[in-house]
């Protein structure tokens, strides 16, 4: 059994169960997720059976409002499984996971997901993709109302003036702007990142970033970003949630991120914790990474 | 001749290179030169001998060409009507076979598309059924429906309903998984996801479908028509009757062009629905 604490110190292999905290806003409590492989008669016959696979382990971890919390770990560790178990698009097969103290049993407008790929529809304008959000979110909001909420989203991610473009017509950059305008718009109590600027060159990516950053400050909302970047991880989080290599990832160690905000990435680099915890992620990182490699060429 | 002035020779030259250079020049020039051989082998081939006895002369069909198509409209009975007529009773017989086939194949393909269930359940008759020549069910038509003209259409909407069927249930059940997401994630209704999401994200699909339909539809009426009675192909059956060929190509030709345009309309239409994607 491993459980780990968000406050920043892990626990691993320890019979003491915390108690759960009263003040988080989310709690995920010993979550498993096992894919299901082909079984039954009429696979064993056309052997197509296959075997179950478990990617994610009893993970547990308590996430407090108004933190921005970053999940970082080797490729194929099933981060992307536990966020959408979190945005209730993927089932949990054991465990749960808390909103609010209520069970998460679907998808549901209290969590905005921002997506890799952007995922905009492309048959609409950047207006009509976060109205289709707000709409569908708030039926009844009066059209006043609701022109002013995206017009105040298409502001909030500095795309004034893009508002009658296509998807296709936007750099990656502009377009993950809009699905980030559209997952603020419908106004949910946490927001859902994978790898959101993984897509992105380097530059872009860095501005971005930046971007994040300012509208973290001025809305404060709780985040779960999936990212495979240390550097990303450090600007942005509160915490760090470091996880193993899968099968049957788990998580390894939080890391409290202390700098001060508003930050920006000169100051960040000042702060004397800086470059222990840098090392530590990326020592952490190459392990898991290397044991991946490893391990897939002694499968072959 | 350009011995006596080559500066302006060079000049000149150079001018007339950057023109010739144009692709769009090249394209159209030898699409011109390649029409004037083939009118001038066929003139020459005609007037010789060379082809089949009877096969009328380049100048002999295009100048039929000018007669009809500057005498498209008259009625003189059932087997002498103005080419203009007939090319507007296989459009009308296309128009309402397509129509019904469209009103029924893409409903129908959205249900088959949506679930993996229907999908392979149906897709046998599909299979089966999208191979048979529309010829074949003039017999079944004529018995069931005792009208030529019922018949024509029943033959075009049989034919002209399996690409649309196959396109918008192949759409609809590979609609991008991200797009569902951003839709239940939002708490859509199944409702509005279907006609929202899948039903948009599936339209390069279903227009796709629908050009190949509309392709087929246009095959198949000249096919049906020499069987049937009046419009295009019977014109073309009652020339051969005749034995009056200059009509029949000009005929022949006229198809051509009008299949051509109904295609650029639906090639427009399939840019206009794709908003950067490829279909």
């Amino acid at each position: 059994m491993s459980f780990a604490s968000l406050n920043g110190i892990p626990v691993n292999g320890s019979p003491l169960v915390e108690p759960i905290h009263s003040s988080s806003q989310l709690s995920i409590r010993n979550v498993t997720k096992v894919f299901a492989g082909k079984k039954g008669l009429f696979n064993k016959v056309t052997r197509k059976t296959t075997r179950d696979f478990m990617a994610i382990e009893d993970i547990s971890m308590e996430i407090e409002p108004n933190t921005f919390v970053t999940i970082i770990g080797p490729s194929g560790c099933g981060k992307s499984t536990l966020l959408n178990m979190v945005a209730g698009l993927s089932s949990i097969s054991n465990g749960e996971i808390l909103l609010n103290g209520k069970p998460i049993t679907g998808p549901g407008s209290d969590r905005g997901m921002v997506f890799q790929s952007y995922a905009l529809m492309p048959w609409m304008t950047v207006e009509q993709n976060i109205r289709f959000a707000v709409e569908t979110v708030h039926p009844k909001m009066s059209p006043k109302a609701m022109t002013r909420v995206i017009k105040e989203h298409i502001q909030l991610v500095g795309l004034e003036g893009a508002e009658t473009k296509h998807p296709h017509e936007l750099s990656g950059g502009m377009r993950q702007r809009v699905g980030i305008a559209r997952a603020l718009a419908i106004n949910p109590q946490i927001l859902l990142m994978d790898e959101p600027f993984g897509a992105l060159d380097a530059l872009t990516r860095g501005f971005l970033q930046d971007e994040i950053e300012r509208i973290w400050e001025q809305q404060r909302k709780t985040v779960i970003m999936i990212t495979h970047s240390i550097e990303e991880a450090l600007l942005l989080s509160d915490r760090i949630v470091m996880m193993t290599r899968g099968p049957a990832a788990r998580v390894d160690e939080i890391l409290e991120v202390p700098f001060p905000r508003p930050r920006n990435r000169e100051s960040i680099e000042q702060h004397p914790a800086y470059h222990t915890l840098k090392a530590e992620m990326e020592s952490h990182l190459f392990r898991e990474t290397r044991a991946v490699e490893e391990a897939r060429v002694r499968s072959k | 001749m350009a011995m006596g002035s080559p500066a302006i020779a060079s000049t000149t030259k150079k001018s007339g290179n950057a023109f010739f250079k144009n692709e769009g020049v090249q394209s159209v020039g030898l699409f011109l030169l390649s029409l004037i051989l083939f009118l001038l082998f066929w003139e020459v081939g005609a007037r010789s001998g060379l082809f089949a006895k009877g096969m009328p002369t380049a100048s002999k069909t295009l100048q039929e060409l000018w007669w009809w198509s500057t005498h498209p409209f008259f009625n003189n009975g059932p087997n002498d009507l103005g080419i203009g007529w007939n090319l507007l009773i296989s459009l009308r017989r296309v128009a309402i076979g397509y129509t019904l086939a469209s009103l029924i194949a893409i409903p129908l393909g959205v249900l088959i598309g949506i679930s993996p269930i229907a999908y392979r359940a149906f897709n046998p008759y599909v299979q089966l059924l999208k191979p048979v020549s529309p010829l074949a069910w003039l017999p079944l038509g004529l018995y069931i429906l005792r009208d030529s003209e019922q018949t024509g259409i029943f033959i075009i909407l049989i034919s002209s309903i399996w690409p649309t069927l196959i396109n918008t249930a192949f759409g609809v059940a590979n609609v991008d998984q991200d797009y569902l997401d951003v839709a239940s994630t939002l708490g859509a209704s199944r409702l509005r996801t279907i006609f929202k999401v899948i039903i948009p994200a599936a339209l390069p699909n279903i227009v796709s479908g629908l050009r190949i339909s509309m392709g087929i539809a246009w095959l198949v009426i000249v096919a049906a028509e020499m069987l049937l009675g009046t419009g295009l192909g019977y014109f073309i059956w009652n020339e051969w009757n005749n034995l009056y060929i200059p009509n029949i190509l000009v005929a022949i030709f006229i198809i051509g062009l009008v299949g051509l345009l109904l295609d650029s309309i639906f090639a427009a239409l399939e840019r206009f629905v794709a908003f950067g994607r490829n279909s």
